[in-house]
C-alpha cells in the first residue's frame, strides 16, 4: 500500500508537470495572451499599406516592446487599413504627436510597428489615433521603381546619343 | 530471381503483420473505454510510461535546445537576424523535433519496457494462467498499458518541448547575449496557438502507435528468452520507423 | 454455489461419474498430428495422471481441457458442457471453477505472495478487506507459506513458488485442478511436500484433480487412474499396480526408465559403420 502510495505521488508530479509545460506553451510560446488586456490602453493607425504586418506584431518605441497589434481590418469609406494596438498601461505617456511607422527586422525578419516620439506635451489616451504614420516598404515596389528608374535613365540616354524614336517598344530592359 | 522471391515472401510477410497488428488494434480500441472503469491501473501504467521516462526526457529536451541555440545561432548570424532565434527554435521544436525525438526516446524507453515485460509474462505462462483464472489478459495487462502510454505521451511532448525552449533560451539569451524581451516577444508573435495544437496532436498519433507496437511485439512474443529479445527490437524498430512515416502523414493533413 | 449457477445447468447433472471427458480427439498443428484419436475419462474426486514420453502433446491435452485450443475433431466435456461449444462467457465462467498450477507457477511478478493469492479475488469479487485477507491467509496456510505472504515471487525458490501458486488456484475453491508438470525441477523435499499437497488438497476440498507428469515413481503413489499416452493416443490406462503389470514393452520402458526399448536409444540414422565409411573416403 505504501508503494502504491509514491506511485500515485510521482504519477501525480507528472501529469501536473505536463499540464503546467502545455499551459506555458499555450500561455507563453503562443501568441494568446491573457494579462496584457487588463492593464493595456488602445490606439489606432490609418495606413495606405501596411506590407506584411500580422496581429500579435510587437508596438516598439526605441526599440523597447510597448505592446502588440491587436486587429487589423480594411475600411471601405477611407480606403485604408485600420490597424489596432493594445498598448501596455506602463507606457501611457507617449506624446500625441508620436509617429508610428511599420519596420522590417532585419532583411527578412517580421514586421513590427515602430513608434518614434514627438514634442507635444500632451499623450496619447485610450482609443487616440495616430496623426503621423509611414506604410510599410514593400521590397517589390521598390525594387519595381529602382527598375523604372533605371529604364527611363537608360531610355533617356539612348534618346539624347542615337535619336532614336522612344516607341511603344519597350526599352531593352534594364541592363542592372 | 531469388531476390524477387525474397522480396514477394518479404512483403507477404509485411502484410500478414500489419494484418494481425490492425486486428489487434481493433480489439484494443473496442474494448478500450472499459479500461477507464480500473483507474487504478492505468495510474500504474501511466507511473511507469511516464513518470520513469521524465528523466531522460528532460535530459535530452535541455540538450536538444542548447544545441538548436548553437546551431540557430550560428545559422542566423549568418544572415543578421539572430533575434529570430526564438521563433525558429520555438516552430521547429512544436512541430517537429519535439513529438519526433520524443516518440524515439519513448519507444526506447517504454516501449521496450513493456514489450519485455509483456513478452516475459507470455513466457513465464502469466498470459495463460490469468486466462485460466478467466480474467482476459487483453483487459487486464494489454489495454492499462496501451492507455497509459497514449496519455503519457502528450504530456511528455509538452515537457520535452517547454524544457528545450528554456535551452534554446540559456544559450541565445544568456550566452549570446540577445535581448531577452525580444526573444520572448518574437517568439510569441509568430507562434500561433495551432502550432502549440499540432505539436500535442502529433505527440497523442505518435503515443497511440508507439504504445500499441510495443504491446502487440510483447503479446505476441514467441515465449522464449530469444523471443522476448527478439520483440524488444522490433519494438523499437518498427516504432522509430512507423513514427518518421506517421509524422509525414500528419503534417501533410494539418499542414 | 458451482451447482446452483445457470451455466453449468444443463449439464451439472449429466455425467455423475465423470467430471471431464474426451472423446476421438483429433488435433494438429500445422502437419505436425499431435492427438489422433485420444479417448480419456476423468472421473470426479480422483487424481487422474496423464503420463507419457516428451513430445506426447500433455500440455496439449490441458490447453484443450481449459478451452485456450480447441480440438480438430472429437469432443471435449468438462461437467457436462462441450468446452469447444461454449460462447467466451460460459467459457470464463466454467474456468473460474477450474484452478491450474503452471510448470514453473507462473506467479504475477510485479505483486507479492499475498496480491498474488489474492489476484483471482479481486479480480472477480468486490470483497471487503478483511474477508480478502482471511481468504488469503487461510490458503497460505494450508501450503504452509502464511509466513512468506509478504515477499516477492523471485525471493521464493521453485518449490515455494510452485506451493503459492497452488494457493492462488484453490482461493476460488475449484472443482478442478489441474497440474502441469508439478515436479518438475524440485528438490526430494519439495517434491515429497507438492505431492502429499496435491492428494490432501484434493481429498479436504472435494475436487479432482489433473496431473500431468512424467515423473512415474512420484505419480504412483499418489495416483488412483494414471493414463500413458504415445504416439497420439493412450497406450495404457490403469491404476499403477494395473500399469507395473501391464504386458506391452512400452509401457514397460516407460514405467521402468529403461534407457532403450521400444522407443529406441538412437534418433534414426544410416548405418553406423557404412556412414563412418563413407566419410574416411570422402576424405
Amino acid at each position: 500500500m505504501r508503494q502504491s502510495r509514491a506511485i500515485d505521488v510521482s504519477t501525480g508530479l507528472f501529469v501536473l508537470l505536463g499540464l503546467v509545460a502545455i499551459v506555458f506553451l499555450v500561455t507563453q510560446i503562443s501568441n494568446r495572451e491573457f494579462s496584457l488586456t487588463e492593464t493595456s490602453f488602445r490606439l489606432k493607425a490609418q495606413y495606405e499599406n501596411i506590407g506584411g504586418l500580422k496581429v500579435g506584431a510587437p508596438v516598439k518605441m526605441a526599440g523597447v516592446t510597448i505592446g502588440r497589434v491587436e486587429d487589423i481590418s480594411y475600411d471601405m469609406k477611407l480606403l485604408k487599413a485600420i490597424v489596432t494596438m493594445r498598448i501596455d498601461k506602463r507606457y501611457n505617456e507617449i506624446p500625441n504627436d508620436s509617429d508610428a511607422s511599420i519596420f522590417t527586422a532585419g532583411l527578412l525578419g517580421g514586421q513590427y510597428i515602430g513608434v518614434s516620439p514627438g514634442g507635444s506635451e500632451e499623450y496619447f489616451k485610450d482609443g487616440d489615433q495616430f496623426q503621423f504614420v509611414q506604410d510599410a516598404i514593400v521590397l517589390e515596389n521598390l525594387i519595381s521603381k529602382y527598375l523604372f528608374s533605371q529604364a527611363d535613365k537608360a531610355a533617356a540616354d539612348k534618346n539624347s546619343s542615337a535619336g532614336a524614336s522612344a516607341t511603344a517598344e519597350p526599352a531593352p530592359a534594364p541592363k542592372e | 530471381m531469388a531476390l524477387l522471391r525474397e522480396l514477394v515472401a518479404g512483403m507477404r510477410d509485411f502484410l500478414a503483420n500489419a494484418g494481425a497488428m490492425s486486428r489487434f488494434f481493433a480489439r484494443v480500441l473496442v474494448i478500450s473505454p472499459s479500461g477507464f472503469l480500473r483507474p487504478r491501473l492505468i495510474v500504474d501504467q501511466v507511473y511507469n510510461a511516464g513518470a520513469l521516462s521524465l528523466a531522460i526526457i528532460m535530459t535530452s529536451g535541455l540538450f536538444v535546445g542548447m544545441v538548436m541555440g548553437l546551431q540557430g545561432h550560428d545559422l542566423l548570424a549568418r544572415i543578421g537576424s539572430e533575434e529570430s532565434l526564438g521563433i525558429g527554435a520555438a516552430l521547429t521544436l512544436l512541430k517537429e523535433l519535439g513529438p519526433v525525438v520524443t516518440a524515439l526516446l519513448f519507444a526506447g524507453r517504454a516501449g521496450t519496457a513493456l514489450a519485455s515485460e509483456i513478452g516475459l509474462m507470455r513466457a513465464t505462462d502469466q498470459l495463460s494462467a490469468m486466462e485460466i483464472m478467466a480474467v482476459d489478459p487483453m483487459r487486464r495487462v494489454v489495454l492499462p498499458r496501451f492507455l497509459g502510454g497514449v496519455i503519457s505521451m502528450p504530456l511528455l511532448v509538452a515537457i520535452f518541448v517547454a524544457i528545450s525552449i528554456y535551452g534554446v533560451q540559456l544559450i541565445g539569451v544568456q550566452y549570446f547575449g540577445i535581448d531577452q524581451g525580444q526573444f520572448w516577444s518574437e517568439m510569441r508573435s509568430s507562434v500561433e496557438i495551432e502550432d502549440v495544437r499540432e505539436g500535442l496532436i502529433k505527440g497523442f498519433v505518435f503515443g497511440v502507435a508507439c504504445s500499441l507496437i510495443a504491446v502487440y511485439e510483447g503479446y505476441n512474443a514467441d515465449p522464449t528468452a530469444e523471443g522476448v529479445g527478439r520483440a524488444t527490437t522490433r519494438t523499437v524498430v518498427i516504432s522509430a520507423v512507423s513514427t518518421l512515416v506517421l509524422d509525414y502523414i500528419v503534417t501533410a493533413i494539418l499542414l | 454455489m458451482n451447482q446452483a449457477s445457470p451455466a453449468a445447468g444443463p449439464g451439472s447433472g449429466a455425467d455423475t461419474r465423470n467430471i471431464a471427458a474426451l472423446h476421438g480427439v483429433h488435433y494438429a498443428v500445422d502437419d505436425k498430428v499431435v492427438f489422433d484419436g485420444l479417448d480419456i475419462e476423468i472421473r470426479r474426486g480422483e487424481v487422474t495422471a496423464i503420463m507419457g514420453p516428451s513430445g506426447t502433446g500433455k500440455t496439449t491435452l490441458l490447453r484443450l481441457i481449459t478451452g485456450q485450443i480447441r480440438a480438430d475433431a472429437g469432443s471435449v466435456i468438462v461437467d457436462g458442457l462441450d468446452v469447444a461449444k461454449l460462447p467466451m462467457r460460459d467459457l470464463y465462467a466454467l474456468r473460474r471453477r477450474m484452478g491450474m498450477l503452471f510448470q514453473n507457477g507462473a506467479l504475477f511478478t510485479d505483486i507479492d505472495v499475498f496480491e498474488n493469492v489474492a489476484f483471482p479475488l479481486r479480480e472477480h469479487a468486490r470483497l471487503p478487506e478483511r474477508l480478502v485477507r482471511t481468504l488469503v491467509l487461510t490458503k497460505l496456510h494450508a501450503v504452509g507459506l502464511r509466513g512468506a505472504a509478504h515477499l516477492l515471487p523471485q525471493q521464493l525458490s521453485g518449490g515455494m513458488a510452485r506451493r503459492v501458486a497452488l494457493a492462488r488456484s484453490i482461493v476460488m475453491d475449484p472443482d478442478i485442478l489441474i497440474y502441469d508438470e508439478p515436479f518438475a525441477g524440485l528438490d526430494p523435499i519439495s517434491m515429497g511436500v507438492v505431492m502429499r499437497l496435491i492428494r490432501s488438497l484434493n481429498d479436504a476440498l472435494g475436487i479432482s484433480s489433473i496431473v500431468v507428469t512424467h515423473d512415474v515413481q512420484e505419480i504412483s503413489h499418489i495416483a488412483d487412474v494414471s493414463y500413458i499416452l504415445s504416439e497420439g493416443r493412450v497406450m495404457a490406462s490403469g491404476s499403477p499396480t494395473e500399469l507395473r503389470d501391464h504386458p506391452s514393452p512400452l509401457v514397460h520402458q516407460f514405467i521402468e526408465g529403461l534407457a532403450d526399448g521400444p522407443v529406441p536409444f538412437h534418433y534414426p540414422a544410416p548405418d553406423y559403420r557404412e556412414q563412418l565409411l563413407a566419410q574416411h573416403e570422402g576424405a
